[in-house]
Formats: structure tokens, sequence, C-alpha cells
């Protein structure tokens, strides 16, 4: 906040509103745009007796197919004519897998000049000893960036559709499905004391090890994710709430984001302009090798376990 | 009929899966079991893609001992394509979850027939 400039001139400055939009503090269509409230849905009495008489008329009229031969004979030709076009679909695939080119044969068409580029340059182009690591994160790693934000569009449209309101009617009916989970269960408490932390450590390896053996950032993650879902099984909200909360969430995705970008935009900048990238490639083999894989790596990895707790934390309570 | 069919017993396989998947979203009405349907032709697509990539006598891409000859290893694009497609139908799966919880909170079923019906009746 500026000293120099009293409160009023500040306000008026770009810095002022680029920070609250930073912020996300104003609401920008708020006041600017003409809107009403949506109301909210409510099913009256009558409606709702009326949708029990809907079901059952629907029971007995249109699904009782000892009466209705109409529908009977519909859905006769429906589930005929579905396994017929099946059965077609199924021969005509196989039809042509008949002359698809051999299974494991080395001069099919699909093992042209670009695999073969890969394998012989890209240890010396990209430093990574997997290769398959190096590809998707050297020479294809827009695209592993587009991955990255598929997984953030999707967790943040899941939290759009199922973030239940504090105090809301929907709470009610998700505290009655909870009851019957376990709580406080020994034996899942004492199994998860000692396995979340080899799993997390798993997880770790998994990740920083990507350019060097199997794994990397997407597989990695889950495998992080998987051992934080199981420590909130076995411990509840209240512990991971310490460690995981919705604000951690938002940072965690946003720097990881922000710095794939970041690097790979300064790498494909210096690579198109001829520029020298300043970034060693290191010996192949060592952790610290292979130039930015390694940090693309950790960003994938945060990414992809902060949305698979966030996906399981939405479908089971709704909020963090 | 070609020659290769019992060759390629895995794509085979592959294309089985995918019209078994296929059959799921059109016979069954739950909209639960339709997504499991449509997870079902996911996996199919990557048994397909594996095998594609899949050259007898040749090890998994990562060197070793710095053998970087093209004989040595199988094709690595593939398994490039398959971890994106693992990304997009785990977004794509968690999407049509949520919006399935979203209907049933609003509609009490998961039978999509009763579903439409209703729709039609409310006039939308």
């Amino acid at each position: 906040m500026s000293r120099l400039k009293p409160r009023e001139e500040y306000e008026k400055t770009r810095a002022f509103r680029f920070f609250r939009w930073l912020s996300g503090s104003k609401d920008p269509y708020l006041g600017e745009v003409e809107m009403k409230p949506q109301e909210e849905w409510k099913e009256e009495e009558s409606v709702h007796l009326d949708h029990i008489h809907d079901h059952q008329a629907l029971r007995s009229r249109i699904y009782d197919t000892e009466h209705n031969k109409k529908i009977l004979f519909f859905y006769k030709l429906y589930k005929l004519a579905a396994v017929l076009f099946c059965v077609g679909l199924a021969a005509l695939l196989l039809y042509t897998v008949s002359y698809l080119p051999k299974t494991g044969a080395a001069d099919r068409p699909a093992n042209n000049e670009v695999p073969a580029r890969y394998i012989e340059k890209g240890l010396q182009e990209t430093g990574a000893v997997n290769i398959v690591t190096g590809m998707i994160l050297d020479y294809r790693a827009f695209d592993t960036f587009g991955e990255s934000n598929v997984l953030f569009v999707a967790t943040v449209t899941v939290l759009i559709l199922l973030h239940a309101k504090k105090n809301g009617k929907g709470e009610e009916e998700q505290e009655n499905d909870r009851i019957f989970e376990p709580k406080n269960d020994a034996i899942l408490q004492a199994g998860a004391t000692i396995l979340v932390p080899v799993i997390m450590l798993f997880g770790v390896y998994i990740v920083l090890n990507g350019h060097l053996s199997p794994g990397g950032g997407f597989s990695g993650g889950a495998v992080i994710g998987a051992g934080l879902i199981l420590y909130l099984n076995a411990f509840g909200f209240k512990k991971t709430e310490k460690l995981f909360t919705e604000k951690v969430y938002k940072w965690v995705s946003f720097s990881a984001l922000t710095t794939y970008c970041l690097a790979k935009s300064y790498s494909f900048f210096t690579g198109a302009n001829h520029l020298e990238s300043h970034i060693p490639l290191g010996t192949p083999g060592h952790i610290l090798s292979s130039g930015l894989i390694l940090l693309l790596n950790i960003c994938v990895g945060m990414v992809v376990a902060c949305t698979m707790y966030t996906f399981y934390v939405m479908f089971r309570k709704g909020d963090f | 009929m070609g020659a290769n069919l019992l060759v390629n017993y895995g794509e085979a396989v592959a294309m089985l899966l995918f019209v078994i998947g296929f059959t799921n979203l059109l016979l069954q009405k739950n909209l639960i079991k339709k997504i499991i349907g449509l997870n079902i032709m996911d996996s199919a697509v990557y048994l397909f893609l594996a095998e594609k990539g899949y050259i007898e006598g040749r090890t998994v891409p990562i060197v070793v001992n710095g053998v970087q000859d093209v004989e040595a290893y199988i094709n690595p694009i593939p398994s490039g394509l398959v971890l994106t497609g693992i990304v997009v139908s785990v977004s794509v799966t968690a999407l049509m979850l949520s919006l399935t919880i979203r209907l049933y909170r609003r509609y009490h079923t998961l039978d999509l027939d009763e579903i439409s019906t209703r729709l039609k009746k409310e006039g939308l």
C-alpha cells in the first residue's frame, strides 16, 4: 500500500486496480452489469407430489411392458438394433485389424524417422536418460503443459459443481451419508501410520527420478495424491486441514503452472531465436541433469497430486 | 479377410474391448454404468496404442550403457500418447461424475429415461 499518495488518489492508479484484480477483492461484474439474483431451487410440496405421481405413472403405464405393447416392441427393437450395430462394428474393426501390419514388426509405418530421431539424438538434446520423459517434457512440452491445464480446468469445474455451501440444505444430507463411514478405525490408523510415509517417499522418488527411470510427474503425483487420500481416510479432515486447504490448493496449482509456463517459454524463446540457452544439461544419469526436465516434472507432480486429492475431497464432502 | 488377425491378437482384443464399452453406452440406462462403459473404451484405446508401439525383441526406451541405436528400443511415441490419454480420461471422468451427482441431487434418480421424461415435462 502506497504511503506517498493519499488514499483516494491511489485508488485511481493502475497499480491499485491491478492488485485489486489479482487479489480478487472486487467482482468485476458487480455493479457494472445488470443482474438479478439466482433463485434458490426449491421444490414445493405439490410439485413433489406431482413428481411422485409422475414416477408412479411412468412405472405403471410406460414401463409396464406387459400391457404396453408399443413400448415393449420399441425396447426389443432398440436392444436388437443396438446389439446388431455393435456386432457389425466389432466385425468391421476386426476385419480392419486383420489388414494391419504385424504386431512387433520393426518395419511398421509408425516406426518412421520421428521416433528414430528421438532415440538417436534424445540423450544429447534433452539430457534425459528416459527417452519418453525427454520427449514429453522437452520436444513436446507444450502438449504436457496443455495436459496440466486440462487437469486444472477439470478441478475448477468440479469445484464449481460440487462445492457445498456453508449452512446450506445440501449439507444435512451429506452429513447423514457420512455417519456410516468409519471414524478412528484402529486398524486403518495403524496401517496408515506405516504406509503413508512410505507411499509419500515413493511418490517423491518417482517424481524426482522421472528423467532417469520409468515414472515422472503424472505417475508420481498420482501416488502422492493416493497417500494423501489414505491419510485423510485414516485420520479425518481435522488433521489434513492443517496441511491442505483450498488456499494451499490454489497457490500450489497456480505457482506450479506459472513456473512451468515461464520455464518452457524461456527455452522456446531461446530455441526459436537461435540464442544460447544458459541451462546446462549436466551429466546424463545424474539426478541434477537434463536441464529443465526435473523442474517441469516437479511442477506436473504437484499439480497432479493436488488434483487427485481435490477430486476426492470434493466427491466425499464438497468442502476442504 | 487379411492374414494378420491371429498375429495382431492384442489389437483384436483392444477392438473387442472398445465394442464392449460402446455396447455398454447403448444398452445401460444407469448413468454411472454409462461412465464405466466410456472408461472401458478409454482402456481399449490405450491397449491399442501400446500394441502399436511394441517391437519384438526390443526393450523400453530408457538409455542403458549409452546404447543409442534405433534397433535397441521400442517406439517411444505411443507411450507419450497413452499418458496424454490417461490424463484427459481422468479429467473427463471426474467431470462426468460430478455432473451425475448434480443430476442425482435434483432428480433423485440415475435412470436417464426418467430424467429426460422429467426434463421434458419441465419444458427444458
